[in-house]
């Protein structure tokens, strides 16, 4: 999350991410990339977001990460995950179960349907701590309220014996929260975890999250659409569109100078509250968000990009550095100038 | 000064809670309690709340697809809720919804055509033979074409179900739409085209709109005027950019703030709200926000704000601001 004080120290990135790709076997015959090539990599203490649209890869890259792909029709096909310099693509299911809950923690975007409905939340908790900890049932009921306390519910120990429809979706998402970091993971995975929610909670957690990353230290790769969200909380974005990252680089960078149209087109469509501009008509990006059974040939926005030319029809663009740590999947980013946003 | 189309006057509306062996009305959920506004002929009014605030519920009962408990919605000077079935006919020709899933808003079994077509035959508008075509103009007029005619919703993206859904409800020519969160289920990038839409419609057929949102940056982009609700009442209505540069009461500014702004670095200065919006069944005594609000004193559980004018057009209901 955004802090005063500089940017974490590099090094060994907590979380590797190289070269991923997904496959879904929808029938014998079909099968689609849901992700496809990604690569990205998170420093302890650091917030990347990974920005896109419903379709763009951007859930499926943290079910992958957390090794939760549906069994059967969804697998790993390529590339690699490591944690810690540890590859994780390759271990079994019980090897797994070791990594989440205690290395990488997930919040989920619905708590209502991915909190289990017939435990108390107390339990649920517990439960998680008994199994990477050691600890008793009566010390893990203890730890229990004690993270229900960290992310401010009142009253936690009458809160611990609630059973998830006795709370309030706020609520509900901080004791999702709490479990997340009951083990004190060193990666928090986020998906979504504040659009079914209201504003005035949304404030509430973005608070919550970046308190506990600064007192745990924890990396947080945080899954959003909403580009305010982005500018609060993230250190690092990431872009994705048809199941590739079309453009990555540092917050600031990003929202000044975004290189890809895609990128620029999702800047400029939103209605920004407040400002002077938000009365003259949005820039909307025409067409729709491509199906991942029909993607088009060449670079994967172009049917929709107004810049596009002839090569962007055939040939798909790699990744490719424009310094400072900026990665832009564009032929054409070494011609085009998209306006740079002012700061306003 | 002209008569508003819509008068809103008191409107209250309690679900009942049953209970015990014989399912007697126990308690009451008061979704709305005591809503009065006024919108006048061209207006675009945004309706804005966290959930749980009554807004959609206001929506639905001017409509009457929720009966009114109390008080009274006057429509070109005529209080719809008194009306009888079919007096109520003519006017739910006038008065039409834009509904927010544009998944489950369309009739899968059915081909756009008739969807289309089923309204202007209910309210027998134009000879059956010119139907077609005005099916095929209203897509026209919402960014698809004729041959969309003959598919069916899933063959659509969500974007074009919404324009499918506002066709829908442009083909009886209404005066005054409800759209409630019409781009709220949408892509950020599609968000922008439906907006467009609108603002376009507006513009080329006068239209009378009730947008009830809670993205307030799509709000405030959209609307002349906003009214701010907090569990079934009021707080607060001023005009879009009034209400911006100058919000009056305690809910409003900690809304507002608590809006994140998509620039780094950037951050408004947070009124951080405590808790959650309370239950509407046992709502709080005098002013409902007084349990999250910086500001409450003990006058505050005494008394019902009224909404009094804090400047031209810009009413609040606060008893500590002025």
């Amino acid at each position: 999350m955004r802090h005063d004080n500089p940017a974490p120290s590099k090094g060994t990135p907590l979380l590797e991410v190289s070269e991923l790709q997904t496959t879904f076997d929808l029938s014998k015959k079909l099968s689609i990339q849901a992700v496809d090539g990604v690569s990205f990599k998170v420093h302890a203490g650091e917030t990347l977001a990974i920005v896109g649209e419903s379709g763009s890869g951007k859930s499926v890259t943290s079910l992958s990460i957390m090794g939760l792909l549906p069994k059967d029709i969804g697998r790993v096909s390529a590339g690699s995950i490591k944690l810690d310099g540890r590859e994780i693509t390759q271990l079994s299911d019980n090897e797994m179960r070791e990594i989440r809950g205690k290395e990488i923690g997930m919040i989920f975007q619905e708590p209502m349907t991915s909190l289990n409905p017939v435990h108390t939340i107390g339990q649920q908790i517990a439960e998680m701590i008994i199994r990477h900890q050691n600890l008793s049932k009566a010390n893990a009921r203890a730890r229990a309220i004690e993270m229900l306390e960290l992310v401010g519910i009142s009253e936690p120990a009458t809160r611990v014996d609630n059973y998830p429809h006795e709370m309030s979706g706020g609520m509900r998402q901080r004791a999702m929260i709490a479990m997340a970091l009951a083990c004190e993971p060193r990666i928090l995975i986020a998906d979504e975890p504040t659009t079914a929610l209201d504003v005035t909670i949304q404030a509430q957690m973005l608070e919550l999250m970046q308190d506990l990353q600064d007192k745990l230290g924890m990396a947080i790769i945080f899954i959003t659409h909403d580009l305010g969200v982005v500018a609060e909380v993230a250190d690092r974005v990431v872009v994705m569109y048809g199941g590739q990252v079309v453009e990555t680089a540092s917050v600031e960078d990003i929202f000044r100078n975004p290189r890809m149209p895609y990128t620029a087109g999702l800047m400029n469509s939103i209605p920004r509250l407040g400002s002077s501009i938000s009365k003259k008509r949005l820039e909307a990006i025409p067409g729709t968000v491509p199906a991942l059974t029909s993607l088009p040939d060449g670079c994967r926005f172009h049917p929709r990009c107004a810049h596009a030319t002839s090569v962007c029809t055939t040939d798909l663009p790699v990744l490719e550095e424009a310094g400072d740590d900026h990665m832009i999947r564009c032929a054409r980013w070494r011609e085009l100038s998209l306006n740079e946003r002012q700061a306003s | 000064m002209t008569i508003p189309l819509l008068q809103v006057e008191n409107l209250r509306k309690y679900f009942p809670i049953h209970g015990g062996v014989l399912q007697r009305v126990v308690n009451n959920v008061k979704a709305v309690d005591g809503v009065s506004f006024d919108i006048n002929a061209g207006e675009v009014v945004g309706l804005v709340g966290e959930s749980g605030s009554g807004k959609t519920t206001v929506g639905r009962t001017i409509l009457r697809l929720e009966d009114a408990t109390d008080g009274a919605v006057r429509f070109g000077g005529t209080d719809v809720i008194s009306l009888g079935a079919s007096d109520m006919r003519a006017y739910r020709k006038r008065m039409q919804i834009i509904f927010q899933d544009p998944y489950a808003s369309l009739n899968p079994r059915e081909k756009v055509r008739d969807i289309l077509v089923h309204p202007l035959k209910l309210h027998r508008i134009g000879h059956p033979s010119e139907h077609e075509d005005r099916a095929a103009a209203l897509l026209e007029k919402v960014g698809l074409s004729r041959d969309h005619l003959d598919r069916f919703p899933h063959e659509f993206s969500g974007g074009q179900r919404q324009r499918i859904g506002i066709a829908r409800a442009l083909a009886v020519e209404p005066e005054f739409i409800v759209a409630d969160e019409p781009v709220s289920a949408l892509d950020v990038s599609i968000q922008a085209q439906v907006i467009n839409l609108l603002e376009d419609l507006k513009s080329e057929l006068d239209l009378t709109m009730l947008f009830i949102a809670h993205d307030l940056g799509v709000v405030e982009h959209i609307c002349d005027r906003v009214i701010v609700m907090y569990l079934g009442r009021v707080m607060e209505i001023a005009s879009a950019s009034d209400l911006y540069a100058r919000p009056n009461h305690p809910y409003t500014k900690a809304l507002l703030s608590a809006v994140p702004i998509p620039e780094p670095g950037k951050r408004r200065k947070r009124v951080m709200l405590k808790g959650d919006i309370p239950s509407p069944i046992n709502p709080p005594s005098g002013c409902v926000f007084r349990t999250r609000c910086p500001m409450a004193t003990d006058e505050c559980a005494k008394v019902v704000p009224e909404l009094k004018s804090v400047g031209k057009g810009h009413t609040s209901a606060c008893i500590h601001t002025t």
